[in-house]
């Protein structure tokens, strides 16, 4: 069966997805998305903007035929990027934005299209296979209405979150994602308190440099020179410095930052999966008592509704298992991606920067000898 | 004592020979660019190269002026010459002496004595609390009882130093290194018994800055040779020093820019034919300036790492919760391995702003304090002058007091005026030469000044770089040993 899926439908392979660059067009963004056709044969290449996206997720969103849909853990899309925005529109985007031409950016957006094209749920939506190989842009296409507003609307204004579970599995799961989405938030922010004050320490070092140019002296004799000389080496160390800490401030948001953020935004998906699950079960157990306490008229009626409920329930419960399945071993094996990739760029920057500074230092201690 | 074979015939020339035999007479030129080695014109009365010891620098007895015994001679053949004489010497002296001190400096490289400022311990409570510090010397001097000692001194012992060396070395034109300075916020918290860490790097800071001024006293030539000096370092107990009051930082600046609004306020400007004074002040000026910003730069860098520590503190702490509420067993301990890292890249931090600020930091403040003294002497040297224009307007004064005297025919007063002109004729001489010694001196100083600046910075800059190294090299260390853990994770 999984063969029949692949052929039949998505003709690209899901982990040869790229976004290599973001085009900037005036005050938006276009993302070039590239894909290896799975026959081998070659490569798709098409340019995207955010809106295109969206509607991508708004498909996705909308698959009413999928059975148990609503148990999917969507892969989450992160937010439109602002180009001109205030600061704190930027700092809410936190690392995405953060990174050298919107590299960061482009990888979380590749990250989402490949796991959407991973899951079989997900893949065999006409939507994506557009999305990735078409050459008009879709996004002003109509979508359906999502199905998430109508069962949003039918059990508002209850508190679902704390409703206790029947499933001693799901109960499990849900106060663990509760206690993991608040520290991967936690752990996210603070990362990007230590990267922005990495980028100010670079910045505090080209002010030194410039200043100790300045006491670079006019003199010509041999005391001046001396001090002159001195001023100078230490400005190029302070260049040093300042490369270094860009570099580090890079390294961490591209690789750890990055890794955080999908961490807090893939446990935030995983929450509204539950979330829709706990709706479902509070509509399942108030057709039950409807059903119960219904007249005889009605019996029949209700009774219908809460097959119908208990059915629902149990697919998206079903898919629910299966997703959280795969969502353990997504998530470790991104947060471990991302934990190798960080710890050996530092080491390599690590390594390139002792080695300048050796030199430096050599060079320093050889002044006015 | 004067060479007596030297003359003060213009044909002298500026010969400073080391070896009286080889002895040239060529017209007036200061012996600067020819390689030969210029003699000292103030060797000791065994005259002679050989007789000289290698301890004391000769010609520089405890005030590093010259002998009284000059005095006579030169006031004998050159006040009657007049100015022009007066213009000339000071055109030979601080050419060529300054250049022959240079030298006798750079031979007596190897340093006789070493001091430490140690072990601050606080003593008796409350307000009246103070701290001690152990101040051990290690010498192979004979002028010190014995090779190695120490005695233990309070902050107001240092001050009372810098008070006396003062008085009797400043007029003479020297550069007196400065002492720390004075901080009431930061001692009451140590009087008052806070155990934290900013109380300790209070004391840290006062005590690596006592010993840095006390290696600039022992340091310097002529400081060391005093007995204020000698006494300081050995003698167990010392007199408790009053009215150290003026020597706040505030109160040190204030006294170097009082000294230097008077002299704003001369009308008389002092006419350098040689403009080397007028010049280094303005680059000493400008190099206070420089060092300043420098120092404001510097105080930012501190801060923002010091803020790094605090963020990478707070972040090992967010992991290490990561961690644990982690299902995954290898994630899990790899981001409580992550956390350490962490931990031990703050202390990394923690370590690298230290070294900011006490190596970086501390020598800029110092040196701009330095600079300050530096203007110091120069306001010296303009007073001298100052008071020698002033004698000599005296003396004209007095000398037509003594014609009007004369014309009006009173004899009486007559013997009265006439003692009054000697009087004043010694005191310009006196004073003209004062300003001529303080002349030679500042310019020797400065000198002296700026090759110690040039060492100082180079080896402190060198010990700031190779904390850098270090760093990186234990970050290394981290990210090596981290590497197997984050792979590790199945």
């Amino acid at each position: 069966m999984m063969e029949e899926d692949r052929e039949g439908l998505l003709r690209v392979s899901a982990h040869t997805i790229r976004v290599t660059e973001a085009v900037r067009d005036g005050d938006s963004l276009t993302f070039i998305v590239i894909s290896q056709k799975l026959s081998g044969s070659g490569e798709y290449h098409v340019a995207r903007t955010h809106e295109d996206f969206e509607w991508l997720q708004q498909c996705l969103f909308s698959q009413e035929e999928v059975p148990g849909v609503l148990g999917v853990i969507f892969p989450p899309l992160p937010a439109k990027p602002h180009l001109n925005a205030s600061t704190k529109v930027l700092k809410q985007l936190g690392f995405l934005v953060m990174g050298k031409e919107w590299c960061t950016y482009c990888k979380a957006l590749e990250i989402y299209l490949q796991q959407v094209a991973a899951n079989t749920r997900l893949n065999k939506n006409k939507c994506l296979e557009n999305f990735l190989t078409s050459s008009d842009a879709p996004g002003q296409q109509r979508v359906r209405k999502s199905i998430f507003n109508r069962l949003s609307q039918a059990v508002e204004g209850l508190r679902k979150e704390g409703h206790k579970d029947v499933d001693d599995f799901f109960q499990t799961e849900r106060d663990n994602n509760f206690t993991l989405t608040g520290c991967s938030k936690s752990a996210t922010e603070r990362f990007l308190d230590v990267v922005l004050t990495e980028q100010k320490l670079a910045v505090a070092c080209g002010h030194l440099s410039t200043c100790l140019h300045l006491c670079v002296e006019q003199r010509d004799d041999g005391t001046a020179q001396a001090f002159s000389q001195i001023c100078v080496k230490l400005s190029e160390v302070v260049d040093l410095m300042k490369k270094n800490f860009e570099n580090v401030a890079e390294n961490n948001l591209s690789t750890l930052g990055l890794g955080l953020d999908l961490e807090t935004r893939y446990q935030e998906a995983k929450k509204e999966m539950l979330y829709r699950r706990t709706c479902k079960l509070v509509e399942l157990e108030t057709a039950s008592k409807n059903a119960e306490r219904a007249k005889p008229i009605r019996k029949a009626a209700m009774d219908d509704l809460k097959m119908k409920s208990e059915k629902e329930f149990d697919q998206i419960s079903g898919v629910a298992k299966q997703e959280i399945a795969r969502f353990h071993s997504v998530h470790v094996k991104l947060l471990h991606q991302a934990l190798i990739l960080w710890c050996e760029k530092q080491l390599e920057t690590a390594k390139e920067t002792s080695a300048s500074y050796s030199q430096h230092l050599q060079a320093f201690k050889d002044l006015g000898e | 004592m004067l060479n007596s074979s030297l003359t003060y015939n213009v044909s002298v020339s500026g010969v400073f020979q080391r070896n009286p035999v080889a002895a040239r007479t060529e017209s007036f030129q200061p012996n600067t660019a020819n390689g030969e080695e210029p003699a000292d014109l103030f060797s000791e009365e065994d005259s002679g190269p050989a007789a000289r010891s290698s301890n004391s620098p000769p010609g520089y007895k405890s005030s590093g002026v010259h002998s009284d015994d000059d005095s006579d001679l030169f006031a004998g053949v050159l006040s009657r010459n007049g100015f022009y004489c007066s213009f000339w010497k000071l055109l030979l002296f601080t050419h060529s002496f300054s250049l022959i001190q240079l030298e006798e400096d750079e031979v007596k490289d190897n340093f006789e004595l070493d001091v430490a400022v140690t072990n601050p311990e606080k003593i008796g409570d409350g307000m009246n609390a103070y701290m001690a510090y152990k101040v051990s010397t290690v010498t192979t001097l004979p002028m010190f009882r014995n090779r190695t000692f120490s005695v233990w001194r309070r902050f107001s012992d240092f001050l009372g130093l810098y008070e006396k060396l003062s008085l009797k070395h400043s007029l003479n034109g020297c550069i007196i290194p400065p002492p720390p300075e004075k901080s009431v916020v930061g001692m009451t918290k140590v009087k008052v018994g806070k155990e934290d860490s900013s109380s300790a790097d209070f004391v840290e800071r006062r005590r690596a800055a006592l010993e840095r001024y006390l290696q600039r006293v022992v340091s310097h030539p002529s400081l060391l040779q005093d007995p204020d000096v000698r006494e300081f370092l050995e003698r167990d107990e010392l007199p408790r020093a009053v009215s150290t009051q003026a020597l706040s930082g505030a109160g040190f600046l204030k006294m170097i820019n009082k000294a230097s609004d008077a002299v704003n306020k001369m009308t008389i400007k002092i006419n350098e034919s040689d403009t080397w004074f007028d010049d280094k002040l303005q680059e000493v000026e400008s190099e206070e300036l420089q060092l300043r910003k420098l120092h404001t730069v510097v105080e930012s860098l501190v801060n923002h790492r010091k803020e790094l520590c605090g963020n990478t503190a707070v972040f090992a702490k967010s992991i290490a919760m990561l961690g644990t509420s982690e299902d995954n067993t290898a994630l899990s301990r790899a981001l409580s391995q992550l956390a350490e890292v962490e931990d031990k890249m703050e202390a990394l931090h923690q370590a690298q702003a230290a070294s900011d600020f006490f190596i970086f930091a501390e020598l800029l403040a110092d040196y701009i304090r330095l600079l300050g003294a530096v203007r110091g002497c120069f306001e010296q040297r303009m007073k001298a002058w100052q008071r020698w224009q002033e004698s000599q307007s005296t003396l004209q004064k007095k000398r037509e007091a003594e014609a009007k005297l004369l014309w009006a025919n009173k004899p009486d007063k007559l013997q009265q005026a006439k003692e009054e002109i000697t009087e004043w004729e010694g005191k310009v001489t006196q004073y003209e030469r004062d300003f001529d010694r303080i002349s030679v001196t500042v310019r020797k100083e400065v000198l002296r000044f700026e090759k110690e600046k040039s060492k100082d910075f180079k080896s402190q800059l060198v010990k700031y770089l190779e904390s850098f190294l270090q760093s990186q090299q234990r970050l290394i260390k981290f990210w090596e040993a981290f590497l197997p853990e984050a792979k590790a994770i199945a």
